[in-house]
């Protein structure tokens, strides 16, 4: 088995020489995607504050960069990148397909629940 | 069985056999799916979070306010940071993971040794500080009431600053013990009982004209309610029920119990995985360094655990964003 990795990140914007070098430079991505959110986590920056698709802004933010780490972790450190295009689908499109129908459903339903708590069906504030 | 027929004549065509379309090995592949299997139950564990988040969203506990220690750093509100520290850790372990597979297909045997080391001293330094974590969170710090219907209610002070009930609360003599199987009877149990009882904590608040109550609603600023002096009283006296220091199953200071149960459970889950994937990676460690790997010619057992090891790293990436951003 030959063991050629694909060293470009970012759609060919960074090109690494080594494979070593790629990991390194993997590592340096999500470490600043990490302080960036940590960063946000603390100070809340209240123009992030608005409610975007009924959720916060900043929470929206935190769910995309959660993604974008999700996304090196798997497709670098995993290997994914260097995978047959049929196991990287057979494995992420699986995946990503259960978890955002089990998601939908279970926040849907706890919002719905959340509605008939507030508007004053059930008393439970006591 | 000389008479066996070996050949199917079909060697060498789609269907006859050894074909490998998505050139992974058999090991490889079955790691991969049990992956999506195990990510499917922690985004299972993950989703219920929030749907019971979303069921209570006006009176969840604000995580920052939660996780604000750091060892070493007593009595200083540093909300994250020891987490973000956590979170390094394991980013750190799966890189020196990844490059134990790299060296391993350079055949260098020595500095996979190393690298496997490094991600074991990495596992074992995230798991203690997570230990750390939960026992901080069992302890609690500032103690609370709960009420009837089941609510938390904190108390600050005018500024809106934290109280802690021993700041203004005097525990009297009591009468009353904890319970032990050893005097009474002996199929019945009780937990550690709470230093203060409801009654002493209505006299302290009594006395102490700048401490007011918290409730667990969230108001249009995203903080908790602070309520006036009188409805402090009103409320305490009339629905306060049990004095609450820190977390556990049933009961939680900082807000609502599924609160806990849900930290319990999935950092629980979560650090489970930690735990194995330590226990698994020193096993790996070990065959490296007797050279099963050399006599096999293949590294790839060390590239199969990594993938277990990274995956324990993404699904932390997910517990951080779910339980201390969001």
């Amino acid at each position: 088995m030959g063991h050629e990795h694909k060293l470009e990140i970012l759609r060919g914007l960074i090109k690494f020489k080594s494979n070593t070098q790629k990991i390194w430079g993997v590592l340096i991505l999500l470490s600043i995607v990490t302080a960036v959110e940590v960063v946000l986590g603390i100070y809340k920056p209240e123009a992030l504050m608005t409610q975007v698709l009924s959720m916060k802004l900043l929470n929206w933010i935190f769910i995309i960069l959660t993604i974008v780490k999700a996304y090196y972790i798997t497709w670098d450190f995993m290997h994914m990148r260097d995978e047959t295009k049929a196991l990287r689908r057979m494995v992420v499109w699986t995946a990503v397909f259960l978890i955002c129908y089990l998601v939908f459903i279970l926040l849907q339903e706890g919002g719905y629940i959340e509605g008939v708590y507030s508007s004053g069906f059930v008393k439970r504030d006591f | 069985m000389s008479t066996t027929v070996v050949n199917t004549g079909t060697e060498g065509k789609t269907w006859g056999g050894g074909n490998e379309p998505l050139k992974a090995s058999y090991g490889k592949m079955m790691m991969w799916f049990f992956i999506v299997s195990d990510a499917l139950t922690f985004s299972g564990f993950l989703a219920a979070y929030g749907f019971s988040r979303f069921k209570f969203i006006e009176s969840w506990p604000i995580a920052d306010e939660v996780f604000t220690h750091v060892p070493f750093l007593h009595g200083q509100e540093l909300p994250m940071i020891y987490v973000a520290f956590m979170t390094f850790i394991l980013i750190m372990s799966s890189v020196t993971m990844v490059l134990a597979v790299d060296a391993g297909h350079k055949m260098n045997k020595t500095k996979v040794t190393w690298y496997m080391f490094l991600t074991i001293i990495g596992g074992l330094i995230f798991v203690g500080s997570q230990a750390w974590e939960w026992a901080t969170f069992i302890k609690g710090d500032y103690g609370a009431v709960q009420t009837k219907g089941g609510n938390i209610l904190q108390f600050v002070d005018t500024d809106g600053h934290r109280v802690a009930l021993g700041d203004f609360v005097v525990a009297e003599h009591k009468d009353r013990t904890a319970h032990e199987r050893k005097n009474g009877l002996w199929f019945v149990d009780e937990g550690t009982l709470p230093t203060y009882t409801v009654d002493e904590v209505i006299k302290g608040l009594e006395s102490h004209e700048n401490v007011l109550v918290r409730t667990q609603i969230i108001n249009e600023e995203g903080e908790k309610t602070v309520l006036s002096r009188a409805e402090s009283l009103k409320q305490i006296k009339e629905n306060g029920k049990a004095v609450v220091e820190g977390a556990n199953l049933y009961v939680n200071e900082y807000g609502s119990p599924l609160f806990a149960d849900f930290f319990f459970f999935i950092t629980g889950f979560h650090g489970f995985h930690v735990f194995s994937g330590v226990v698994i990676n020193i096993i790996i460690f070990f065959n490296v360094i007797l050279g099963t790997y050399e006599k096999r010619k293949s590294y790839e057992m060390v590239e199969k655990v990594g993938l277990y090891w990274h995956f324990v790293d993404l699904v932390w990436v997910f517990v951080f964003t779910f339980f201390y951003l969001v």
